[in-house]
């Protein structure tokens, strides 16, 4: 792969604990959008965010975070992150946790209650301002990363499982701040195994397992390969070989033929092929594969 | 520099808002009314039906104040041992660290905003503590220690050299391991300046070097040496130092103030256990 650039970089990144390999040769780059990474429990994902924040050092590879080095001040002062493991100080108000954060960000003191003001808002927490952390229900303390981790328009934001404690209607929330953020130019970087979500949000995605990349690129590209069902009558032996040079041959209840692993470019090549010999082809129904479909095959291979 | 007073804030807006303040503030009131009541005590006691001298009143609230305040002593130190060791090691386990590491502000700014913070809520609580007690005690029974400045530094230097060792721990042990080792080693410093004292009155050189060693390692029960030593009237420490030798291993008695030097390596111990709080905290991975 050549080497990387943009705003989040990972160069052949590789991470050891021990005996057990959390990152193996991880090289990205993100330098617009949406990006999601996936991968099941125990992939890497956090990993992968702590040695951009240079929370934690890798042990081979390099990159950098917003310009700057993984850990360093220009860095991190350029970012928001919420962590998986999101806890914020429960003896502080929601407003003085942001008021912390704004000074530890070098925000000037005179913008402090707007900018604490337009934060709650955004993360749905308007009314509870002045409520302390530690009465907060975990959702509501996950809306308050949210807001920390948006303080002051960052250029990256990094989210680490951003909806694990949300219900549905926060979630919904948590996916228009999303678009809000694309939309204004910000880079996201989303880690999740929440693949519904990240289909719905996300440009490009990278699908990790035990810490190697298996799948990287457009949501659109990634989803390319696709299946097809046919249905056609007279399909001789030659008919079905010829099929069989498509993708994996599925024979389904009602007489019609699924065709797996088709990439879409390939379906009227297909379509020609079966009627060359001698078929007749009554539908062609291109399938539309989900990204958990392409996940799960992702991981199973 | 500003991220570390920012740091710092929070500790001593957390000791406030979780209600540590006041508890040790509560129950110091206790000790203190304690305290004014045993000393008050003193001018009823009679010897054979006599009253006592005033020689004897004074010998006996002097010491009456050297076991307070060696309580006092022990109460500031595992006071500030109980804060500082899950300072780091309590914010990294429940995450809290996590959001705050991702600011702009590096491992030391972290380290050192926690150690100034607690450095002030043990030297506040103990300065206020110890200074209403000693104008307690005068009050009631007119005695005044000969050194009192002297002692508050002692004191105040025992509990932030007990501070900055739980704060070290703290940067890789988990709060409540970090506590109990910081506790075990303040008990053995104690008892090594017993042993040392020991070794003293029987002219014993490996046992007396036992204790010099573990007044170096741990400067704890060296500087509490020079707290009672501030405490003590000049005719008390007249009348131990005719006992001999043997009165070393008093833990309730001084002859003499820490040399000086001891004293610089004492603030040379907290100053350097402070950059290895920074240099493990850094090369620890959150």
């Amino acid at each position: 792969m050549a080497v990387a650039t943009g705003a989040i970089r990972l160069d052949h990144v590789t991470k050891r604990y021990a005996k057990v390999v959390a990152l193996d040769d991880l090289s990205l780059s993100v330098d617009h959008g949406v990006f999601g990474f996936l991968g099941p429990n125990g992939a890497g994902k956090t990993t992968a965010v702590k040695i951009l924040l240079g929370l934690t050092r890798p042990t081979r590879g390099s990159g950098s975070l917003a310009g700057g080095a993984f850990g360093s001040k220009a860095s991190l002062g350029r970012i928001g992150y919420l962590p998986e493991l999101f806890r914020y100080q429960s003896w502080l108000t929601a407003r003085e946790v942001l008021a912390l954060h704004c000074e530890l960000a070098g925000i000037a003191r005179a913008r402090w209650p707007s900018e604490i003001d337009r934060i709650l808002a955004t993360v749905g927490l308007a009314d509870r301002g002045t409520s302390r952390v530690g009465t907060f229900s975990k959702g509501m303390q996950q809306r308050l990363g949210l807001g920390v981790a948006l303080l002051d328009d960052p250029a990256v934001v990094l989210l680490d499982e951003p909806t694990s404690a949300l219900d549905p209607v926060g979630r919904h929330d948590v996916r228009e701040i999303i678009r809000v953020l694309r939309e204004r130019g910000t880079i996201v970087f989303l880690n999740s195994h929440l693949l519904s979500e990240v289909e719905q949000v996300c440009d490009a995605v990278a699908i990790v397992d035990r810490g190697k990349v298996v799948a990287q690129g457009d949501l659109a590209q990634l989803l390319r390969t696709s299946s097809v069902r046919i249905r056609a009558s007279g399909i001789s032996r030659d008919a079905r070989a010829a099929m069989g040079r498509f993708g994996e041959l599925d024979d389904g209840a009602d007489g019609a033929v699924l065709i797996k692993g088709i990439e879409r470019e390939r379906i009227p090549d297909l379509v020609s092929a079966i009627v060359a010999s001698g078929a007749r082809v009554y539908a062609v129904e291109p399938q539309h594969e989900s990204l958990e479909e392409r996940f799960l095959s992702l991981l199973g291979q | 520099m500003r991220a570390v007073l920012v740091v710092a804030r929070q500790v001593v807006n957390e000791a406030a808002r979780r209600r540590l303040l006041l508890a040790l503030v509560l129950l110091t009131l206790v000790v203190i009314a304690l305290t004014v009541w045993g000393v008050s005590r003193v001018d009823d006691l009679r010897n054979a039906g006599q009253p006592l001298s005033d020689a004897q009143k004074k010998t006996i609230v002097s010491q009456l104040l050297i076991l307070v305040m060696f309580m006092f002593s022990w109460v500031l130190s595992f006071a500030a041992l109980f804060v500082a060791a899950p300072a780091v090691s309590g914010e990294l386990e429940s995450g809290v660290a996590l959001a705050i590491l991702a600011r702009p502000i590096s491992r030391a700014e972290y380290v050192l905003g926690k150690w100034l913070g607690l450095a002030a809520v043990v030297v506040v609580y103990g300065l206020t503590a110890a200074v209403i007690e000693l104008v307690a005690v005068q009050a009631v029974s007119g005695y005044q220690p000969p050194h009192p400045v002297e002692f508050l530094g002692f004191v105040l230097g025992e509990g932030l050299v007990i501070l900055t060792f739980a704060l070290a721990l703290s940067t890789r042990l988990a709060g409540m391991v970090g506590g109990v080792v910081a506790a075990i080693l303040f008990g053995i410093a104690w008892l090594g300046g017993i042993v040392g004292g020991v070794g003293a009155a029987f002219n014993n050189a490996t046992i007396t070097h036992v204790g010099t060693a573990t007044k170096l390692i741990l400067p704890t029960d060296g500087l509490w040496r020079g707290a009672v030593w501030s405490l003590e009237p000049s005719l008390v420490i007249a009348a131990q130092s005719q006992l001999g030798p043997a009165v070393a291993a008093n833990p309730f008695f001084a002859a003499e103030p820490p040399p000086a030097p001891y004293i610089a390596w004492a603030m040379a111990w907290i100053a350097a256990m402070l950059l290895l709080a920074i240099w493990s905290f850094r090369s620890r991975e959150v």
